[in-house]
């Protein structure tokens, strides 16, 4: 083993920020095969998964992967506990550090089960063969005599067991097996994998003793709170900060510069105290003079009209058309045209943006709420120009993400300030703050106009889209959207229509756009199954077998991934979905029933949703979802993704909407930004289709088909169709 | 002004203006960081406590207001709390968890007020907690649950 290859214990141990004396793998994700490596033992590239046994038994889990309440920390570390024939009492997961060591960190786009299920299976198993190997020599019996079960391995000719921390020490001298020889377990004898296992914090979680970001707690630190300009990228002309100064606990007021990238920090005036709430109300009392900038003049009313306007003329064409658009409508025995409006929407996560930074002896540490602490440890160390590898970002549990805490521009506040001041600062965001000040789910607007033949078969499909772009937010000026924004809903549709033109509008963004849980699955999702909705409405077919008309005969479709869209998988989950719901049964006056089947994060998701429109009021009474996302890991947390997922959908259905005026946010808080809360909670029944397919995501997958789902059930009610959100600016909340 | 919280039976002297939300004194003086921050205007209910057996939402209740009376969070325990964490526990009800804090103690609240809470009594005691997650449905099973677990232990 050549020495440049090696890695020394200590030193991994400090990536890890572990201490530790244990049997340590690491799991290496350079190549194509993830390949398991000792960490004692030479590696010549880092690890980025780690397991670590000690003796006392307890097995130790970094999860590369941020736990927002999707439950990727349960579910990873079950996949290798399972491997392992680990105890489950005897697991903990710890969050990794940001470090590339561990490959890509980024906690968004559904993928973490996706990408890195098999590696953590194999790195369990490996686990187990090594103690096998170690127990196997103790007992001088042959490997094969030997078998893991439960935290011990067990001599299967005499009966004697051995536990596994009693093997810490012997197990560090077996070398590591090699890729070709792990043997991953029979799905039928998983013992943690496809069941429900609770999440690893509930008891913090229900102790108060849960560490988020914003608890995070230094000797001496100070708080700070930050006036920002109502406009995006606005500067400060003037201040004064007298006020602010009377507050008692206010230390100081600074001024901030925007620091110009993507994710660098908008810049504004920042009241640092020693506590929370003196801080808020300095800021409160600063006299700020902005200047609007460039963005000063956004009108989100004024902007409907205008990408509407847009969607009604011709665009630029998006890859994906067929056929002859005009002559199917030339042809066609009859037409639909529709338009939809979907506005921005904000993440609001419940816990809001915050860091709590140490820059200090030309070192950071940062403790913060972040989806992606690669990001943040390169914006603080490019914010202070100094190396990566002395800035470190601890992961707290995060209250909430979706979406906007894969941004950090949060931590470069934080860094800058903790410069300037030189102590620990923790900036908090309000939720003022958050809800103004956000990288905003983009607006929308799109146009559909559909043709049928006489035996009411879709033949043709003109979509155009207006929407800006998240391009935008790391490149200036992009008013068009980007191949990935059209490739979630809008350009792979699985619908079977010879004829098919796809336009892009042009739209330009006036505030910061970022991601928002499912992204542009949202708008597409709500343009496209409203629209199914109305051509099975023209075509007087009922809206079930008109989808699976529309979604056709059994294919795999072959895209660049290795996740082919098959639409036998698609038509199965609405099949299941209606049973559940009993489609076709006989509804009590003023109720309705819609459907939606959604295929998006290479999951497959159906949702059918019963509805009342009594007085003008809709009531959610009902909804059924089922999904197939492969191989399931964690079946009781996929239900409770599904569940929220209804939730998360009917909030952005009733109140979703976040306006400008004068380049500044109007919303501000809960009350003007409005969640369904428990009154509204429907009941919500969630069927997990058992699958051997490779396992795919569920933290975004279950949104999408919600809203369209409610809209037609609101047609089915009261034959009024619904082609632009949020539900109460029409009346109907 | 120094103020002596009392907080789960356990006194906490504080220095902090009267007005400052009993919320921040229990979270930046006390050092109790259980009880969460989420909106400041007492619409979210993330930060919820008992005072003398009352709910408040403590970013919208005043430090010197809780002076000589007793301040229950989540840090604490009670009869009634603990049967809730044990259904909130078996029926896996948190996601992010955030939000939990206050839906325990909203919930204890109302078991501790009603006997048997109806549906409709839950959406009354519970509507002005904010779950973004969307763990209302795991929520209301696990009441159902705390209160018959309650009522077979007497």
């Amino acid at each position: 083993m050549s020495s440049k290859n090696t890695v020394s214990r200590r030193n991994f141990v400090k990536i890890f920020g572990l201490a530790s004396s244990g049997l340590i793998l690491g799991c290496n994700f350079s190549g194509k095969t993830p390949k398991i490596v000792r960490i004692d033992d030479g590696i010549s590239f880092a690890p980025n998964l780690f397991v670590q046994l000690k003796k006392d038994g307890k097995l130790i889990l970094i999860s590369s992967r941020s736990e927002m309440g999707q439950g990727v920390k349960t579910s990873l570390a079950s996949a290798i506990a399972d491997e392992m024939e680990a105890d489950w009492n005897f697991v903990s997961v710890q969050h990794a550090t940001g470090n590339a060591a561990f490959g890509n960190q980024n906690t968004d786009g559904s993928r973490s089960v996706r990408t890195i299920l098999t590696p953590m299976r194999k790195m369990g198993a490996m686990a187990k063969m090594m103690l096998i190997s170690a127990a196997a020599k103790k007992w001088n019996v042959a490997e094969k005599e030997c078998v893991a079960e439960n935290h011990y391995i067990i001599n299967t000719k005499t009966k004697e067991k051995i536990f596994f921390g009693d093997l810490v020490e012997e197990a560090k001298k077996v070398s590591i097996p090699s890729d070709k020889n792990i043997q991953l377990k029979d799905k039928k004898d998983f013992k943690y994998i496809g069941k429900n296992l609770k999440s690893v914090d509930l008891h913090d979680f229900t102790h108060g003793t849960a560490i988020y970001g914003i608890d995070a707690r230094l000797p001496n630190m100070k708080f700070a709170a930050i006036a920002r300009c109502p406009s995006p990228f606005g500067t400060v002309t003037s201040f004064d900060k007298t006020e602010a100064l009377k507050i008692t606990g206010v230390i100081d007021v600074v001024a901030l510069d925007r620091v110009k990238r993507a994710f660098g920090m908008l810049g504004g005036v920042a009241v640092i105290a020693t506590n929370t709430w003196a801080a808020f109300q300095g800021k409160n009392n600063l006299e700020i003079t902005w200047n609007l900038g460039d963005n000063g003049n956004y009108d989100s009313k004024k902007y409907k009209q205008l990408i509407t306007d847009r969607v009604h003329k011709k665009g630029k064409i998006v890859p994906g058309g067929k056929g002859n658009i005009n002559k199917a409508f030339k042809n066609a025995d009859k037409t639909v045209e529709a338009t939809y409006y979907v506005p921005h929407l904000v993440h609001a996560p419940m816990e809001v943006p915050n860091a709590l930074a140490w820059v200090h002896d030309g070192k950071c540490e940062v403790w913060t709420s972040t989806q992606t602490p690669q990001r943040a440890r390169e914006e603080a160390a490019n914010y202070l120009g100094i190396d990566k590898e002395n800035v470190t970002i601890n992961v707290t549990l995060l209250g909430g993400g979706f979406g906007r805490k894969a941004k950090p521009d949060y931590v470069v506040e934080a860094v800058a300030l903790s410069k300037k001041m030189n102590a620990p600062v923790q900036v908090v965001w309000s939720r003022e703050d958050e809800m103004q000040h956000a990288y905003y789910h983009t607006v929308s607007a799109q146009y559909i106009k559909g043709s049928l033949d006489d035996k009411g078969k879709v033949t043709g499909w003109l979509h155009r889209t207006a929407f800006p772009s998240i391009t935008s937010t790391f490149k200036p000026l992009s008013d068009y959207g980007a191949g990935f924004e059209f490739a979630q809903g809008f350009n792979n549709h699985p619908f079977q229509i010879p004829n098919i033109h796809l336009e892009n509008a042009k739209a330009e963004a006036y505030v910061r756009i970022g991601w928002l849980r499912s992204v542009a699955h949202i708008y597409h999702s709500f343009g496209i199954n409203s629209f199914v909705d109305e051509l099975a409405a023209k075509a007087n077919k009922d809206p079930l077998l008109f989808n699976l008309e529309l979604i056709g005969n059994n294919r795999i479709r072959q895209g660049r991934s290795k996740y082919p869209l098959n639409t036998k998988r698609l038509k199965n989950v609405l099949n299941i979905a209606v049973k559940m719901a009993d489609w076709g049964k006989k509804l009590p006056d003023g109720h309705g029933i819609g459907l939606t089947v959604h295929y998006s994060f290479y999951s497959y998701v159906a949702s059918v949703v019963e509805v009342s429109v009594i007085n003008d009021k809709v009531k959610v009474h009902n909804i059924y979802t089922a999904i197939d996302c492969g191989l399931v890991l964690n079946k009781d947390n996929v239900i409770n993704q599904m569940e929220g997922a209804a939730l998360f959908g009917m909030s952005l259905t009733f109140y979703g909407e976040i306006t400008a005026k004068n380049g500044a946010i109007v919303q501000s808080n809960f009350h003007d930004y409005q969640m369904t809360r428990m009154k509204d909670a429907p009941t919500i029944e969630v069927t997990v289709v058992d699958s051997d397919e490779p396992a795919t995501g569920v933290g975004e997958p279950g949104v999408p088909p919600i809203a369209p789902a409610i809209c037609n059930a609101i047609f089915n009610a009261t034959g009024k169709r619904i082609r632009e959100l949020p539900l109460k600016n029409i009346g109907l909340v | 002004m120094k103020y002596t919280l009392s907080i789960n039976g356990k006194n906490h002297t504080v220095d902090a203006p009267e007005e400052m939300p009993l919320l921040w004194a229990i979270r930046d003086l006390a050092g109790l960081t259980g009880t969460k921050y989420g909106c400041g205007i007492a619409q979210c209910g993330a930060c919820s406590v008992l005072i003398d057996g009352r709910l408040v939402k403590s970013c919208s209740f005043s430090v010197s207001d809780a002076i000589n009376k007793e301040i229950f969070t989540i840090e604490g325990s009670s009869e009634t709390l603990e049967f809730l964490r044990q259904t909130w526990n078996d029926g896996n009800v948190p996601q992010c968890g955030y939000c939990q804090s206050g839906q325990l103690i909203a919930a204890t609240k109302l078991l501790d007020a009603v006997e048997k809470p109806t549906d409709k009594d839950i959406d009354d005691a519970m509507s002005g907690n904010i779950c973004r997650c969307g763990t209302y449905t795991r929520i209301r099973k696990a009441i159902h649950k705390a209160v018959a677990l309650k009522n077979n232990a007497i």
